[in-house]
């Protein structure tokens, strides 16, 4: 796809009717997005279409809801944790792939991969019958771990691609010049990496923040993260509230999509 | 090859002799990506490995009312969901969902992935972005708008009501077709992604030649373009069924509890019934059923790169 072609094509009477085909699937793929955006500044209370009234009292309501704001500070505890330690450990594994040369090099990056393959359902039980025992359970502890998991592929991937597209003499010129290894990572290696690190990272933490299933397994009763309570919320009543507090949500989520496309490529990191 | 390989064959050779600084070099790389590899490798063995083989054994446990688990080591609680006529419904349920979903999701990103493969926009890159960003925003964010949407006061049933098409509101929710509907969309952005992946030698100037040949704009379509894309169409379908035989949240919201998937019957038996032996056994299938595609899937893949 990188060569432009020769000349346009001449799918003349097709052209229009593909136009709005792709259109309107593009509609349909925004659909729930939008929808929630209009509904969070109708006035009326439940959910109906077509909007009553303009309001924004659905978020000056927000802070008052107890259960959000107390699932928010879960999730803001936990979420920067699991970013934390994903970077500490993804990285310098990512790194060891890229730099190094060594026999179980294939299984490692499949393995350091492998939690992507995993249904989230199943590895949230798992973790609910080894941390029951442990008492670990509606511990931070445990939600934290199991973020990890699910975290960690995609910090080693998106700075495994930041490594693949740099060249290696820097480092060799900087090391045959005196530099210690230490030296030499915090000088030549990280400003190269730093696209898939940052990329790894907000992904990393927009992922843990999101995260409902394993939270829901570890940690239902005890310490209810954000989408939990959302989850909870959502299944008894629908109301607006929730609507204010999705496009809120949406705009988070619309931050990283920002960073992560403008560091790296979206398509890139997210394949 | 690697240098741990071919070092040591090296130094077998007389004449070969690696010198003293060359072999402290190799044992000083050997130290240190060890020592990059070892917490990653620790990090991922508590939180992945260990809850997955504990689940796999626990799986042979034998579950008693009330959460009460005998150890023990038995087939018991894989016979109750092959035999039962119940688990079978619920695993070819959830099976059709998957077949569905995945076929309705490849109908409706086709169009998308084959546009974004083919435009010169110079929007490109921003309506790739807009087409995958769904993906990075919650799943019960999207699944509460699809409730807004389909519900019984929903978008759809109010806009059919007003216009006076219908008089009582179509069932949309607590049902399987809103399941379906929902996961469809909250899939099409993996199966877009696959879809462009898979693209890669479609072009422009092989239907344009078709086209100069003499071939009319269906049969470049079916002689062309379609065969191209095949790869790119199987892996989406193949991704959006293992994605969503695992699903668990829009089942879940969307069902309304009259949805029984593998996914929703796993977390009633953990959390209500507390028979853990026999969600871990319902997870082992879910895995078994899972592994296979993705078996396939990724020999395709491959196949596909190479």
């Amino acid at each position: 796809m990188a060569e432009a072609p020769l000349f346009k094509p001449k799918l003349k009477v097709g052209k229009p009717l593909f136009g709005i085909l792709v259109f309107l699937m593009y509609v349909f793929l925004s659909a729930p997005l939008l929808i929630v955006f209009i509904v969070s500044f109708d006035s009326n209370q439940f959910l109906s279409f077509p909007p009553q009234g303009f309001t924004f009292k659905w978020y000056e309501l927000l802070p008052k809801e107890t259960t959000f704001m107390n699932g928010l500070r879960i999730s803001l505890i936990v979420a920067p944790i699991v970013t934390l330690i994903v970077l500490l450990i993804g990285v310098p594994a990512a790194l060891a792939l890229d730099r190094f040369e060594f026999k179980a090099k294939g299984a490692l990056q499949s393995f350091f991969l492998s939690p992507l393959l995993i249904p989230s359902i199943v590895l949230a039980l798992g973790l609910v019958l080894l941390f029951s025992p442990l008492r670990l359970t509606n511990t931070y502890a445990g939600i934290v771990i199991g973020h990890v998991a699910i975290t960690f592929p995609f910090v080693v991937r998106t700075t495994l691609m930041s490594l693949a597209t740099s060249d290696t003499s820097c480092e060799a010129a900087a090391r045959i010049l005196g530099a210690n290894s230490w030296t030499v990572f915090r000088r030549i290696t990280l400003p190269i990496i730093q696209p898939g690190v940052i990329a790894g990272g907000v992904i990393a933490f927009i992922v843990s923040f999101d995260e409902a299933v394993i939270s829901l397994f570890v940690a239902e009763s005890g310490l209810p993260t954000l989408p939990v309570n959302v989850l909870r919320y959502v299944e008894n009543q629908a109301d607006a509230a929730v609507a204010a507090l999705s496009v809120i949500l949406i705009l988070f989520s619309l931050v990283v999509v920002v960073i992560v496309e403008r560091v790296m490529g979206l398509r890139k990191a997210l394949r | 090859m690697s240098i741990t390989q071919t070092e040591p064959r090296q130094a077998d050779r007389p004449g070969h002799e690696p010198g003293a600084l060359e072999k402290a070099k190799v044992a000083r790389d050997r130290r240190t990506y060890i020592a990059l590899l070892v917490p990653a490798i620790l990090g991922l063995f508590v939180s992945f490995v260990l809850p997955l083989a504990y689940m796999i054994r626990m799986s042979f446990n034998q579950g008693a009312p009330d959460g009460v688990i005998v150890e023990t080591f038995t087939l018991d609680t894989y016979i109750q969901p092959l035999t039962d006529p119940f688990y079978w419904r619920v695993t070819l349920d959830t099976f059709q969902m998957g077949v569905i979903v995945g076929i309705l999701c490849v109908l409706v990103s086709y169009p998308v992935a084959l546009f974004l493969a083919r435009t010169t926009s110079k929007y490109k890159g921003l309506l790739i972005a807009i087409a995958i960003a769904p993906l990075l925003t919650s799943a019960v964010v999207r699944t509460y708008g699809w409730m807004v949407i389909l519900g019984t006061n929903g978008l759809v049933n109010s806009s059919l009501k007003g216009m006076g098409i219908i008089d009582t509101p179509l069932k949309l929710t607590n049902n399987m077709t809103g399941v379906t509907i929902g996961l469809v969309e909250i899939f099409m952005p993996y199966a877009i992604l696959a879809m462009i992946s898979g693209f890669g030698r479609l072009s422009y100037q092989l239907e344009e030649a078709a086209g100069s040949l003499g071939a009319n704009k269906f049969k470049v379509f079916t002689k062309v373009t379609l065969p191209l894309s095949l790869p790119g169409i199987l892996t989406a379908f193949l991704m959006v069924f293992v994605l969503s035989i695992s699903t668990f949240i829009t089942p879940r919201l969307l069902g309304g509890g009259s949805v029984q998937v593998l996914a929703t019957e796993i977390y009633d038996q953990t959390t209500g019934l507390l028979n853990w032996p026999f969600a871990a056994a319902l997870s082992v299938i879910l895995l078994v059923l899972f592994g296979a595609v993705i078996a396939v899937y990724q020999r395709i893949t491959k196949k596909i790169g190479g």
